[in-house]
């Protein structure tokens, strides 16, 4: 019992963490005084941005089971379930850009935009939508799991990488300060997981909470 | 001594900066072809969120200055009394706020000056957009990026042709 209760104790520990790191980027971007004079597309498109930036951190830590649940199918459910958050930001994020200013948005999506930070913006949503496919054709690809895992794994950095990219040459959506931590927590989040999958060959570490 | 050796380096360093322009004006026979001025391209994104027609203002707010000249391609004598439109995002709201889009004249020197709101980041960048878009000339459009957010000024050159 007593063990249990310190697991307790360690995961609500872990959970404030990580909702602050999450947060806290977010509620700068929010809080901008830019935003009172911005249309609500741009308010929305910049906050779906920052939603998935954030986002990005929570994801590999439920795939490796870093983030305290009571056991491996769990983590990976919410694994699921944050993967479609993801995607749904993404859209949220180029959608209202698109409706906010469509020919700065059709710029950056056929690459011909001045803003060349814009490029890793489409790589990051190519292989949002690449990352979606492999997951929605998984039984039908009939790759075996190691397989799926590699390319599943060699996106989300690609994903990962470029996003980083992309927010740090943008001015004017987040905080400097907030964004930079963000983005490097994601950058240490990612590497850290990939190379426990890849390099030493342990992918979840979980420990499930001691029974009573 | 060291003067002279650095006197000489100097002036080999000069040499070489200058040559491109005496190749040039070694080539087109004009004494003058150094001053010759090629018009000034549309920069990709320049005409986004354009609004033709901007009504000729004296201000769009205070604090920011947008300036620059304007001047004929060839022998680059400035021009007077051409229409430059200005818009860009500000604490009025994105590029698409009717109230930051205006429109002012150059003077008998080919500078126009407008003051206006603080610009501040769109898509990512603080820019503004500058276009001239009159029977006379070729339309051109610009997009100057500021330095910082934080800069209180930006300027872009036009050369017509």
């Amino acid at each position: 019992m007593k063990k249990a209760g310190g697991w307790a104790a360690k995961a609500a520990c872990i959970w404030a963490m990580l909702a602050l790191c999450m947060a806290v980027p977010v509620a700068v971007a929010a809080s901008n005084p830019m935003l009172s004079s911005r249309d609500v597309y741009w308010i929305i498109g910049g906050l779906a941005g920052s939603v998935a930036l954030a986002l990005l951190l929570f994801q590999p830590l439920l795939a490796a089971g870093y983030a305290p649940l009571p056991s491996v199918p769990v983590a990976r459910h919410w694994h699921r379930w944050v993967g479609s958050l993801i995607m749904l930001t993404v859209g949220l994020h180029v959608g209202s850009l698109y409706l906010s200013s469509p020919e700065d948005t059709m710029d950056a999506l056929l690459l011909v935009a001045p803003t060349w930070f814009s490029v890793y913006g489409v790589i990051g949503l190519v292989c949002v939508v690449f990352t979606a496919i492999l997951v929605a054709l998984r039984k039908r690809l009939r790759l075996r799991y190691s397989s799926w895992r590699i390319l599943h794994n060699a996106l989300a950095l690609l994903l990962v990488a470029s996003t980083i990219a992309h927010a740090l040459l943008i001015d004017g959506a987040m905080g400097t300060v907030s964004k930079i931590a963000l983005c490097a927590l994601v950058f240490v989040a990612t590497s850290l997981v990939l190379i426990r999958t890849h390099v030493k060959k342990r992918p979840v570490a979980m420990k499930p909470p001691a029974g009573p | 001594m060291t003067d002279v050796t650095f006197s000489r380096r100097a002036l080999i360093l000069g040499a070489g900066a200058c040559s491109p322009v005496l190749i040039h004006a070694g080539w087109s026979g004009v004494a003058q072809a150094a001053t010759v001025l090629a018009a000034t391209p549309s920069m990709p994104g320049g005409a986004n969120n354009y609004v033709p027609k901007a009504p000729m203002v004296t201000n769009l707010g205070t604090g920011f200055l947008v300036s620059g000249t304007v001047r004929r391609a060839g022998a680059g004598e400035p021009l007077a009394n051409i229409r430059i439109q200005i818009w860009a995002a500000t604490e009025r709201g994105g590029e698409r706020e009717p109230s930051n889009h205006g429109s002012v004249l150059t003077d008998a020197k080919g500078v126009f000056r407008l003051e206006m709101s603080q610009i501040l980041p769109s898509f990512g960048q603080p820019h503004a957009h500058l276009a001239y878009d009159d029977q006379a000339f070729k339309t051109v459009f610009l997009r100057p990026v500021m330095s910082s957010k934080s800069d209180t000024s930006v300027q872009a050159h036009f050369v017509l042709a």
